[in-house]
């Protein structure tokens, strides 16, 4: 057993980080580790971390191996951040942390799940670590892509690439170590499109599946003007209730911690201005955040949606590759047979479009309309 | 009306609430004069001052205890209140409470002793907003034509308190009827309205007329991202009533969530347009927002364009 078992699908990536491992001249003191979403880049960072402090390398069953990967080990930091943003706060104390010597181990290991999110002042405290390495510390920095990141940390660090794994893999790795029947593993890593996590949410979660299911049905649905109008509306009202079933108490609590933080009286009704005004920037980035957690789930439904016009597509060449809802084969030969190729495209591109507003700030409900209706299909 | 020991005022809307508490206190003072009321807020509470307050006062006359915001009060406040109620009280108490679960024992506890409760819904859409503002002019023995309800929504609808003043303004300042003139004397300058104005004559496929509004707006300052929010919301409602067919206004209306003028409106708009020429009007609004939040070089461009495109639509427009 290896530490590097979960790392799935990444053989080429793994191989890099493994000579690191074995041959001291291959090492470097910051890496950069970029893959699309789900594709395991924390599960290769800890991985890596775990080889660097394991005696034998990463063998999975030590007593080094097991904390690195609880995350309990004393040289191992590893900054995962809920917020929008990492601030320069942070950065400054782990800048402040790499100065310092590894307690037990042989290295001190950095980790920042999402280094895209660094502000710029943040960057600038990480960049004099950056620059003038510290023997024995190593930093590994995740990304979805090397454009995410603030270009003088990209510049000054090694950067690995990961793949979106096969679904093979990921379908094998949720029967292994989630215990997933084969055949729903198999199901849930397709329909995830090898999104680790989704994949894993899906595959224990009927909900999720039958929310997947609803959204993808849309698709063969939409006639009519009216019916455009009612799925934007039932596609942007799943994205609302995810959003507060998922804030609330998250939201309270931290009010709570930062006004301890504060040494300020949580229960007071008034407080002074100076701690009136952090609450305001907290409850400001709280919006912002479940905002962007509202867009995701409308930007995953869209994914999705956009996978059953790609199966259509895919149907009609043909062509022998396995749909990623196979689930749902009825739906996409309805979609295979009522649309021509060309206004397969256009669906597709309808589904892009929407995206990029969405991401663009337009109202979540107005953009859908908008895609909705160049859904229609021909009467 | 005679006052029971408990009362509950239950939901979010702050108006309702703050207005119930007013009578309630008003309906006590009518049987007791010299009633004492005390005031305590949920969050601030400290441990026992209820049973100190609801305890017989040393002049024999009755107390009224208020306690704010149950919702937000901490473990001491719930537990005497549960205390309290099992006990039973000497005095009036009238408790708050927004939402949630917070204080859930304490409200089972009052529900048990056969608490009076006062709803306080949130009112948040045009058909509660209608509802509210009608009711507003004719508790006070005044009659409002349906237009000038729907100016006022227009105007100052966003904020309920702000709401609530404009109507006790027109009640207070006017008298008669209150017709849609009325409203448009005290609230037609503001911007909200005029935005609502540019849409309704590009909706109606007058172009001049929403072209002249619109640089009339923009002139004056208007931004263009809640004229563009304003287009898609009136288009939204055409499309939405011209597809759910035929039926009643007043049942279309409780369906669809809207007012049942807002129906009768949508109704009579979506007479010029048929679904495609629609969706292409909703696609050059939704295209519209994307260039106004910074995806196009002139927002005032995008928003003239989508309102000539509207317009163009609805005289029959070919793609
Ligand atoms: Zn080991």
């Amino acid at each position: 057993m290896s530490v590097w078992r979960d790392v799935i699908g990444q053989e080429q990536a793994v191989t890099t980080l493994r000579d690191a491992v074995a041959d001291r001249a291959r090492m470097t003191h910051a890496w950069l580790l970029t893959g699309p979403p789900g594709s395991g880049r924390s599960t290769a960072a800890r991985a890596f971390a775990a080889a660097l402090l394991c005696p034998d390398g990463g063998c999975g069953t030590c007593h080094e191996c097991h904390t690195v990967l609880d995350g309990s080990h004393a040289d191992l930091t590893v900054m995962a951040t809920q917020g929008l943003s990492i601030q320069v706060k942070d950065a400054r104390e782990l800048a402040q942390l790499a100065q310092h010597r590894p307690s037990v181990g042989a290295w001190r290991v950095i980790v920042i799940e999402d280094a895209d999110r660094l502000t710029e002042r943040a960057a600038d405290a990480l960049l004099k670590a950056l620059e003038e390495p510290v023997e024995r510390t190593v930093w590994l920095l995740c990304a979805p892509s090397v454009e995410d990141v603030i270009i003088t940390i990209r510049s000054r660090s090694r950067h690995v690439r990961l793949r979106t794994p096969p679904v093979a893999a990921v379908a094998e790795l949720l029967t292994r170590r989630d215990g997933i029947e084969p055949a729903m593993a198999e199901y849930a890593a397709r329909a995830a499109q090898s999104h680790v996590g989704l994949a894993r949410r899906l595959a224990r979660d009927e909900g999720a599946r039958g929310r997947r299911r609803d959204i993808l049905r849309l698709a063969g649905r939409i006639r009519s003007l009216g019916d455009a109008m009612e799925a934007a509306a039932n596609l942007a009202a799943i994205a609302t209730q995810e959003q507060s079933a998922s804030s609330a108490e998250r939201d309270a609590a931290e009010k709570t911690r930062l006004l301890e933080q504060l040494g300020a009286d949580p229960e007071a009704r008034t407080q002074p201005p100076h701690i009136r005004s952090q609450v305001a920037a907290l409850e400001k980035e709280q919006k912002t955040r479940a905002t962007r957690f509202g867009r995701d789930v409308v930007d995953r439904s869209l994914v999705d949606l956009l996978s059953i016009y790609r199966d259509a597509l895919v149907t009609q060449a043909g062509s022998p590759v396995e749909l990623v809802n196979a689930d749902l084969a009825d739906e996409v030969r309805t979609l295979a047979g009522a649309l021509s190729s060309e206004q397969l495209l256009l669906a597709m591109d309808a589904i892009g479009t929407a995206r990029e507003r969405i991401e663009a700030n337009v109202p979540p409900l107005l953009a859908l309309e908008a895609m909705a209706i160049s859904l229609r299909l021909p009467r | 009306m005679s006052v029971p020991s408990y009362v509950l005022i239950s939901g979010p809307e702050q108006v309702i609430a703050e207005r119930a508490l007013a009578s309630t206190l008003e309906a006590i003072r009518e049987e007791e004069p010299d009633v004492e009321v005390v005031r305590l807020e949920g969050s601030l509470y400290e441990p026992g001052s209820l049973h100190v307050h609801t305890s017989p006062s040393l002049f024999g006359g009755r107390k009224a205890v208020v306690v704010r915001d149950l919702d937000e009060g901490n473990d001491a406040l719930i537990e005497d209140l549960v205390a309290i109620v099992a006990q039973g009280s000497d005095a009036v108490l009238v408790v708050t409470h927004k939402s949630g679960t917070r204080g859930k024992k304490a409200l089972d506890a009052l529900k048990k002793a056969k608490v009076r409760i006062i709803e306080a819904p949130a009112i948040k859409s045009d058909r509660d907003k209608t509802a509210f503002v009608t009711n507003e002019f004719r508790s006070k023995g005044r009659k409002v034509a349906p237009e000038a309800v729907r100016a006022l929504l227009e105007a100052v609808g966003k904020d309920l308190r702000e709401l609530a003043q404009a109507c006790q303004q027109l009640v207070d300042d006017t008298t008669g009827v209150i017709d849609a003139a009325t409203v448009e004397r005290y609230h037609g300058g503001k911007v909200e309205a005029t935005g609502f104005r540019v849409a309704d004559a590009a909706v109606a496929g007058e172009a001049a007329e929403a072209l002249r509004l619109l640089r009339h707006a923009l002139a004056t300052g208007l931004d263009p991202v809640p004229i563009v929010a304003v287009l898609a919301s009136q288009l939204r409602q055409v499309a939405r009533v011209a597809s759910a067919g035929r039926g009643r206004s007043a049942d279309l209306a409780k369906q669809l969530g809207m007012a049942p003028w807002q129906v009768d409106r949508a109704r009579a708009a979506a007479r010029g347009w048929d679904g495609d020429r629609l969706g292409r009007a909703i696609q050059a609004v939704a295209a519209a927002d994307f260039d106004v939040k910074g995806g196009g070089r002139d927002p005032v461009y995008a928003v003239e364009r989508a309102v000539l495109e509207i317009t163009r639509q609805r005289a029959g427009g070919a793609t």
